[in-house]
């Protein structure tokens, strides 16, 4: 089953003569299950194709799909339990102001869901926290501990898709590693469809089955995870891409 | 059920308690950080001063405050009357400690009043943006065009002289530079990662701006209002030295002043006094406001 698919994705910003195009005729699709990669660089409009499936953006062209229904015609409290993200910046993404009691409450009381101290305590065990986190506040807690909180706040309405807004890119390089085995884990326990962004080749590749290439708010390539070994990309921006983090991985 | 119930209790027993303890270790920081800076201490104790003046004024006053005694007129201060007596007789230390009362009732209100007005204003324009926010700043830049001592004379004209009246009118021009800066504050953090987190899980717009918005408004807020409390001590000291705030035989301050100064030239201390009252408190709450803004800023810690 195809758990996300977007088809002729595009954005329009401006007028007339000042009109420009942040993201054209964006196409991909993911199975149920999978992992799957967006690279490219800084403004190539990976975060964008991201928030609008997050339905944070609202002015775009196109569909998009999950799990064969658009998410414009689906009910919102419906889709909040089929899509949850995870964002860049553990240090914005936690209300300072909210314990993570609060935080991870909030959902469960939004949706109305049962045993909710038993659902906060486990979201925290799954993601290796201790279950007395919950009365810390978050700027008790390291980056890496933030980014748990996130994830299992992400988790906690149990959704099947996940969107990854690069949630390791404002990590020390130990605790990327952590939070990366967390990710696989959580995914190969719940059978999650992963949606990565990242600019990292090595994430991608240690994260997801296949990607796409963006550049300049367009899909250049959608490859597997194997093109990424052996270099051999049908596009050339891809290549070099791929090229240009081979080369920097063996000088590092 | 029963036992469903009881551990939902026991769930919220300890986090209502930790929160409370919290919130009171807070307070205690923030009380211990005014007291540390010499002019937010300054101010701190007057206000707890006056507040407790205001508790326990019939205690403390000596004589009557609206008692005529036409024996004793315009008697200067001695060991009798501390401050003297007015051209009626009444003393005036006495009226100055009931004064108080008026004061703060005065301000209670309007930043009753006040308060959530701007923050609601504030924030929501500040939240939804577009044609909603052009008509709220709009209309809140209207307000902040008049002087708020004419608007306020202006609304008093219209309602009618009272001290009720002058309370509405200062709180009707008092709240825009207060939704002003929680617009400010929201704008800066609605794009934030944690309210599109919050949104994604679903919360309405009023849940974002009252769970997530209204608490980082609320400082700043707080600050705002605690140095607008000085000019709202002067504008009811003005409405009331106009005569058009409170009317005799309250002991307004600023009424004190407007009847006192036909007598001024030639007895000081029925102007001097209650003058120096209001100049009291009006430092006191814009030194215990900058003190606030320092101790609750977060980008300070």
């Amino acid at each position: 089953m195809t758990a996300i698919s977007v088809r002729n994705l595009s954005i329009d910003l401006g007028y007339g003569l000042a009109k420009k195009r942040i993201l054209g005729d964006v196409g991909f699709s993911v199975e149920a299950g999978e992992s799957f990669g967006l690279v490219g660089e800084s403004g190539s409009g990976k975060s964008t194709i991201l928030r609008c499936i997050a339905r944070l953006l609202t002015s775009w062209e196109g569909d998009i799909e999950l799990e064969g229904r658009s998410i414009k015609d689906m009910p919102f409290a419906e889709y909040c339990r089929m899509v949850q993200m995870v964002f860049q910046d553990p240090y914005g993404s936690l209300h300072p102001r909210q314990s993570i009691r609060t935080a991870l409450q909030e959902p469960l009381r939004i949706h109305r869901m049962d045993r909710q101290l038993q659902r906060m305590e486990q979201a925290l065990t799954d993601v290796g926290l201790n279950p007395d986190f919950l009365s810390r506040y978050p700027h008790e807690l390291s980056g890496g501990q933030r980014q748990r909180v996130a994830i299992a706040r992400a988790l906690i309405l149990e959704p099947r898709i996940l969107l990854l807004d690069e949630p390791t890119s404002a990590l020390d390089v130990s605790v990327q590693a952590e939070v990366l085995n967390l990710l696989a884990g959580l995914r190969a326990k719940r059978n999650l469809t992963y949606l990565f962004v990242s600019h990292d080749l090595a994430v991608i590749d240690h994260m997801c089955e296949r990607l796409a290439v963006m550049q300049h708010g367009r899909v250049v390539e959608i490859m597997a995870r194997d093109v990424l070994a052996t270099g051999q990309a049908q596009d050339p921006y891809a290549r070099e891409l791929i090229q240009a983090s081979l080369e920097y991985d063996q000088a590092v | 059920m029963t036992a469903s119930f009881l551990s939902m209790q026991d769930v919220a027993m300890p986090g209502s308690r930790s929160n409370r303890n919290s919130a009171f270790h807070r307070l205690l920081a923030v009380i211990r950080e005014l007291l540390g800076n010499p002019s937010s201490g300054f101010g701190f104790i007057v206000i707890s001063i006056l507040l407790l003046t205001a508790l326990v004024a019939p205690l403390i006053a000596p004589y009557d405050p609206n008692v005529i005694n036409l024996g004793q007129t315009l008697q200067p201060p001695s060991a009798t009357h501390w401050f003297g007596t007015d051209e009626l007789g009444r003393d005036i230390l006495s009226r100055i400690i009931y004064g108080t009362r008026i004061s703060l009732t005065i301000i209670t209100i309007v930043s009753v009043i006040v308060g959530p007005v701007g923050l609601v204003v504030g924030t929501t324009a500040g939240y939804f943006g577009g044609w909603y926010d052009t008509i709220m700043m709009r209309v809140t830049d209207i307000f902040l065009s008049f002087p708020s001592l004419i608007l306020s004379l202006a609304f008093v004209a219209a309602l009618g002289a009272g001290l009720e009246n002058a309370i509405i009118a200062i709180g009707l021009t008092a709240w825009p530079p207060i939704a002003r800066l929680a617009r400010a504050e929201t704008l800066t953090f609605r794009g934030a990662d944690y309210i599109s987190a919050s949104r994604m899980q679903g919360a309405s717009s009023l849940r974002i701006i009252v769970k997530s918005i209204m608490p980082m408004c609320l400082p700043s807020v707080l600050v705002r209002i605690t140095l607008s409390m000085a000019t709202v001590i002067l504008t009811a000291a003005g409405l009331g030295f106009l005569g058009l705030g409170a009317q005799p035989p309250l002991p307004e301050w600023g009424a004190m002043i407007a009847t006192g100064r036909r007598y001024m030239l030639d007895n000081w201390w029925l102007v001097a006094f209650p003058g120096g009252a209001i100049l009291l408190v009006s430092l006191a709450f814009n030194l215990l406001g900058d003190g606030l803004r320092d101790a609750l800023d977060p980008k300070q810690r």
